[in-house]
């Protein structure tokens, strides 16, 4: 029985790395624009914020306020890479270029197709918070060893953006819906998730809130543990969230997109 | 007597009743039918008729409602991924890679059959050849035209060695050119033993490259035969066309010769059609007259009528 479900799991996973390796191969194709966002981006949230507003600004927490900013912006290019990519990547891939149909035409299964578009959002995440931990260390923003503990954090956050966008983008009727998280949960998400400031500024309720419904606080809470060589008391809690909520809306992701596309 | 050929069924699909029910529309209101091997099969049928919902069910894309369906002996429900393996797809919607060359398109739908890379490229490369796009290997798919795509999509449907090639309206919206090309090819790949089921609403498609045929409508199967037998059967006859005047079909009616009304032109099914198209001639001053065998399309509009599909 065991070795049927491993059997059954490794078809699963040869299935999604196709799909990931499909995905990649697109993604080289032009790799010069596709690389250009995840480097630019965090350079001008550094320069702007970082240095310039962060020049008016007291350390926070003992830390200058470059230092304090930096894990959070890389952490929120991880969401905002892996979010874009599972949810308009994704339904482009479904709705415009027909690649599912293509896909399902074959051995693969829709499961496999779902599952490989998460490892791909996710990956999308590991190539940003990569070109941000070069900018970091060479700026030296951050700890070497910290940094590289980032980066399979990172992959992880990214599973859970990407299972987040992919549910989204299961259920969007069009492709301009898909707006409405980007805006209404994502963007909050990017200023509200102790990214900019201290989490405990906010009214204790409001706290209460963001660690509940916004995924990103704890993301950054980890990452500016390992980067800042600090530990936040609420590690457990981070950890806890953040791989069962990959879980949760990967598994979500598959079934709705299932529901959407075999009738 | 050899028993060792029953493992290996000579039909490819059997359907048995087969059901799609969506919420409220019966797509497909349990056909009967079966593929044998080595034979180019053919689904005839107006806009809405149920053909691409019936290959959907057969491709294991999309899962029955009722009925028996069986492919290469086994249940899409259990073995769809087994039996999507031995399977080649044309769909109706070109869905290539836009961002992939020509050639890359090939080994990268090779790899979804878990087919090794090294073998994909040979695969692909004497695919190229033999429709006839060597010269565009390194081209990136929206630089094709219309029939290059198609004849890719048929290179990429066969990149697995499929023993089924399901091909959905091979030829639409193709210039004559490009799809007597394509027919080229699909009785070449029938004549090296290949099972080919294409659905189709062009008659002479049909006629021309089918051994065996159904005319779908409405979700049901209305006929089944070879394109010739069809003809035979349903107008046995031969066709003489007229223009539509009001003279013409107050003097039908009045010798008691049954016609049909198609527009511009009145039809008369007959087995004299030279004296009838003399009679004609020689009462209508003007008018024209046209003998000619009848036809697939003659079956087919007979049988589906001549309202305008939506």
């Amino acid at each position: 029985m065991r070795r049927k479900t491993g059997k059954k799991f490794r078809i699963l996973f040869i299935g999604a790395y196709h799909v990931w390796l499909r995905n990649a191969l697109v993604f080289r194709k032009n790799i010069r624009v596709n690389l250009l966002p995840p480097f630019i981006e965090p350079l001008l949230y550094l320069g702007a914020i970082g240095f310039g507003i962060g020049a008016y600004i007291t350390d926070i927490e003992g830390l200058p306020y470059v230092r304090f900013i930096a894990p959070a912006i890389l952490a929120a290019s991880v969401m905002n890479a892996s979010f874009f990519e599972c949810a308009y990547g994704t339904y482009v891939r479904m709705y415009y270029q027909k690649t599912f149909d293509a896909l399902l035409a074959t051995p693969i299964t829709i499961h496999e197709v779902i599952l490989g578009e998460i490892f791909w959002g996710a990956t999308r995440g590991l190539i940003s918070a990569l070109s941000i931990s070069i900018i970091l260390l060479l700026l030296g923003l951050a700890s070497p060893v910290g940094l590289l503990l980032a980066l399979p954090l990172s992959f992880v956050a990214g599973l859970l953006f990407s299972g987040i966008a992919a549910c989204f983008s299961a259920v969007s009727p069009s492709i301009d819906t898909i707006s409405y998280p980007a805006t209404l949960f994502i963007a909050p998400m990017f200023l509200f998730s102790g990214t900019f400031f201290p989490l405990h500024l906010l009214p204790w309720i409001v706290q209460i809130l963001a660690l509940i419904f916004l995924p990103l606080t704890h993301v950054v809470s980890l990452i500016r543990g390992l980067l800042t060589e600090s530990t936040d008391p609420l590690w457990a809690l981070n950890i806890t969230w953040i791989v069962l909520g990959t879980i949760v809306f990967s598994v979500l992701a598959i079934r709705l997109f299932e529901r959407r596309l075999i009738v | 007597m050899n028993t060792s050929d029953s493992s290996l069924p000579n039909q490819v699909i059997e359907a048995t009743g087969l059901i799609k029910r969506y919420r409220e529309l019966t797509a497909v209101n349990g056909i009967t039918f079966s593929v044998t091997k080595g034979e180019l099969f053919g689904f005839l049928g107006p806009n809405g008729a149920g053909k691409t919902t019936t290959m959907k069910m057969v491709q294991c894309v999309s899962p029955r409602s009722g009925g028996e369906l069986k492919i290469f002996g086994e249940d899409p429900e259990f073995s769809g991924r087994n039996i999507r393996k031995r399977i080649g797809v044309v769909p109706q919607e070109t869905n290539l890679d836009p961002d992939l060359s020509v050639f890359d398109n090939l080994v990268m739908y090779a790899r979804f059959f878990d087919i090794p890379k090294s073998d994909a490229e040979k695969r692909a490369l004497s695919l190229l050849e033999f429709f006839e796009l060597e010269a565009k290997m390194d081209t990136i798919i929206e630089k094709l035209s219309g029939g290059m795509k198609r004849r890719l999509l048929l290179a990429r449907s066969l990149m697995n060695n499929p023993d089924l090639l399901i091909l959905d309206e091979p030829t639409i919206g193709l210039d004559p050119q490009a799809r007597h090309h394509i027919w080229e090819k699909l009785l070449k790949l029938r004549a090296e033993g290949h099972t080919i089921v294409l659905t189709t609403h062009y008659l002479d498609e049909a006629a021309r490259l089918c051994d065996r045929l159904v005319i779908m409508d409405h979700g049901n199967i209305l006929v089944e035969g070879s394109p010739d037998e069809l003809v035979r059967a349903y107008i046995g006859m031969d066709i003489v066309e007229t223009d539509n005047t009001d003279e013409v079909s107050r003097y039908l009616n009045l010798m008691n010769i049954s016609f049909e009304i198609g527009g511009e032109t009145i039809q008369i099914r007959t087995d004299k059609p030279r004296e009838l198209a003399n009679i004609l001639m020689d009462k209508f001053q003007g008018i024209r007259v046209i003998t000619r065998p009848g036809s697939l399309e003659d079956v087919f509009l007979m049988l589906t009528g001549r309202r305008i599909r939506e």
